[in-house]
């Protein structure tokens, strides 16, 4: 863990209003999950115990307290693609990459994940990758999008 | 002459691959050595014709799609930058009969204007809204939100100016203007439509709220499913600063206001609004005890209101066309227009902006053209994972606040996810009570113990275990929950719980319909 880093990020959402939350952004965007080991310097520099700072990171699902793939993939299991048997995309998935919701691939290359609607319920099931949304995805595009970034 | 050729930049149309589209177009348009100018448009909402591509051609736009990236040479040799005749060709934008049949209100610009051009929004109308409230004392501008009769879009359907009535009236030096854009609610995706597509008339929204209650200060909430939208509402902000529509001294008016927007971290409770402003000061997203309102004791303890964005991107139109014009559509006490959005297994899906009193029925059938799988429809969910089911048999009901909860149904926040009938409604409902155990704050009992209690009902109902006296048991733990919860997910879960093992007690195997509850 880089101390250095984190302190900036401190720096910079210390003084501002509800600023926990963006911070906790910022370094999960950095470093891709918010290791426990931040914790003591978040706890004192933002005037939090760190029961605090635990209860807040596990309160929110988008935050992870443990190292993921370099891509994470997003299944989306809210109704508008369980009307689009969204079912058999998520047994696919895990199938194919061999790894439960909330895992990691060995390679590192993937995560899997739920997700409770990503707003493109008109073209269900839908996926996100990244920051990218997949749309009416079927096993053959699953399988070109995983190829592409293997 | 330079050919003016539009594609979508909505995140559902670059779902579809509109992205590879419009970079195959650019490219053809290279090697034949035509010189086109490419706009990258909201999105029109026919989300089944995406990626639509559409021309300018003497003066009127010709729609072609759903258009994929192997399309693009065959558009070019018919000539579509003439209007030429193609197998997805649409003809005139503007009279497909899907758009041309709707009351585009809230959405009159989405996919026509590009969403980050200032230019675009001016020459449409933009900020007239808020060059009129700027010369009104508050007072005014709260009169004229109630007497459009609009109501709070997100799903509860409490009257906006009443709302903003109570923050005027609330004396304090700090105040604050909220959005709420944690759309979270499956088969809902206006928010975000407006966001990504019409940026503008959110700030715009947002800037007259502040005007209107004295709040010199915003915030807009945004889910953290949405980095599409993230993105233009920051670069959005940016231009609007620049051109001093916003920050201080507003149009040299000597009035201030200042947005910014901040991630919400995946947690569906947060749409709740008081979870939402625990979670805006940094904190769990904890639902707080009502009272004090929010419009009293809201925001790090200040007046604050609260809005969703269809509601707060309603408002410069009620402003610039006036009150009656916008409570002149609608019924009875449901004025105006809800956009609606059609999802889950139909054929044609997308974005129905439309006055209140339309019924399921025409909007399942007549907009949606029936399933995608081409079966039979079996229930649909209306207003989001805490909504109803609706059978075929209320599928005539007219679309009004009023008309739903008689049924013990919601409008919510107007997503509509039909479901053929190869859903098993068992299912269903026990997913209701999972996603509540998953999503629930924690806070209150009933919801946090009575959403794994139900599940754990619903599989002894199926399974056939003691079952008559498992119906009761759920019934009793339903009627707890929406009337022992602190908010709507505790509160509301039981509605599509109760609406399946109502109409589709089969599907539990359950042989007779269960008590009204």
């Amino acid at each position: 863990m880089d101390k250095n880093k984190i302190q900036h990020h401190i720096e910079k959402y210390k003084s501002l209003p509800g600023g926990l939350l963006p911070l906790m952004h910022a370094i999960q965007d950095e470093l891709g999950y918010i290791p426990e080991e931040t914790y003591p310097l978040i706890s004192q520099e933002m005037s939090l115990s760190v029961a605090e700072i635990h209860g807040f990171v596990s309160f929110y699902h988008h935050f992870r307290t443990k190292k993921t793939g370099k891509n994470i993939i997003q299944v989306c299991r809210a109704e508008s693609c369980q009307a689009m048997n969204s079912k058999s995309i998520e047994i696919y998935l895990k199938d194919k990459l061999g790894i439960d919701y909330h895992e990691m691939t060995e390679d590192q290359k993937f995560s899997l994940e739920p997700v409770y609607c990503l707003g493109n319920c008109a073209c269900s099931p839908s996926i996100m990758i990244n920051d990218d949304v997949y749309g009416r995805v079927d096993k053959e595009k699953i399988d070109k999008l995983i190829k592409d970034i293997e | 002459m330079t050919i003016k050729i539009y594609v979508p930049i909505d995140s559902t149309a670059q779902s579809l691959g509109a992205n590879e589209v419009a970079i195959a177009i650019e490219l053809e348009a290279q090697k034949r050595n035509l010189e086109i100018e490419l706009v990258r448009n909201g999105s029109r909402g026919l989300f089944w014709l995406e990626p639509l591509v559409e021309v300018l051609h003497n003066g009127d736009r010709v729609a072609y799609g759903p258009i994929n990236e192997g399309d693009v040479k065959s558009l070019f040799d018919s000539k579509f930058y003439e209007g030429g005749k193609h197998d997805k060709y649409l003809g005139k934008t503007d009279e497909i009969v899907w758009l041309k049949n709707q009351e585009r209100l809230t959405f009159a610009r989405v996919g026509i204007t590009d969403p980050l051009s200032l230019d675009d929004y001016l020459d449409h109308q933009g900020f007239e809204g808020l060059k009129k409230a700027i010369n009104l004392e508050p007072q005014n501008i709260v009169d004229e939100v109630k007497d459009s009769g609009l109501r709070g879009r997100g799903g509860a359907a409490f009257p906006t100016g009443i709302k903003w009535q109570t923050v005027l009236d609330t004396e304090s030096t700090q105040k604050y203007i909220v959005c709420n854009a944690d759309e979270g609610d499956s088969g809902t995706y206006s928010d975000r439509m407006i966001m990504e597509n019409d940026p503008f008339v959110l700030i715009e929204g947002m800037i007259i709220a502040g005007l209107a209650v004295n709040a010199d200060h915003g915030y807009i909430y945004l889910r953290s499913e949405y980095p599409h939208a993230l993105d233009v509402l920051n670069q959005a902000i940016k231009i609007v600063e620049d051109n001093n529509y916003l920050g201080k001294n507003i149009l040299n008016s000597n009035k201030n206001f200042t947005l910014e927007v901040r991630r919400a971290a995946g947690a569906y409770i947060c749409g709740e609004e008081t979870s939402l402003l625990e979670s805006l000061e940094g904190k769990r997203g904890l639902v707080r005890y009502k009272p004090p309102l929010p419009a009293i004791e809201g925001l790090f303890g200040k007046p604050t209101v609260v809005n969703n964005v269809i509601s707060l991107a309603t408002i410069p139109i009620i402003l610039s066309k006036g009150a009656q014009y916008y409570a002149d559509f609608g019924v009875g006490r449901s004025k105006g227009t809800l956009p609606i959005q059609l999802a889950g297994n139909l054929k044609q899906t997308g974005l129905i902006e439309k006055a209140f009193g339309i019924t399921l029925r025409e909007l399942l059938y007549d907009f949606g053209g029936g399933s995608a799988t081409g079966k039979k429809i079996k229930a649909v969910q209306v207003g989001g994972p805490l909504g109803a089911f609706i059978s075929e048999e209320n599928f005539d009901i007219e679309l009004d606040y009023e008309a739903y909860s008689k049924l013990n149904a919601v409008v919510g926040h107007g997503g509509i996810v039909a479901f053929d009938e190869d859903v098993n409604m068992a299912e269903m409902a026990r997913y209701s009570f999972e996603f509540c155990a998953i999503e629930s704050c924690g806070k209150c009992t009933p919801c946090r113990i009575g959403s794994t209690r139900g599940m754990e009902v619903i599989d002894k109902i199926v399974a056939k275990d003691e079952q008559p006296k498992n119906v009761a048991l759920l019934e009793n733990l339903c009627d707890t929950m929406v009337n022992g919860s602190l908010c709507a997910m505790g509160g509301m879960t039981p509605f599509p719980v109760m609406s399946a093992l109502k109409y589709f007690p089969n599907d539990f195997g359950v042989e007779s319909k269960p008590s009204e509850t």
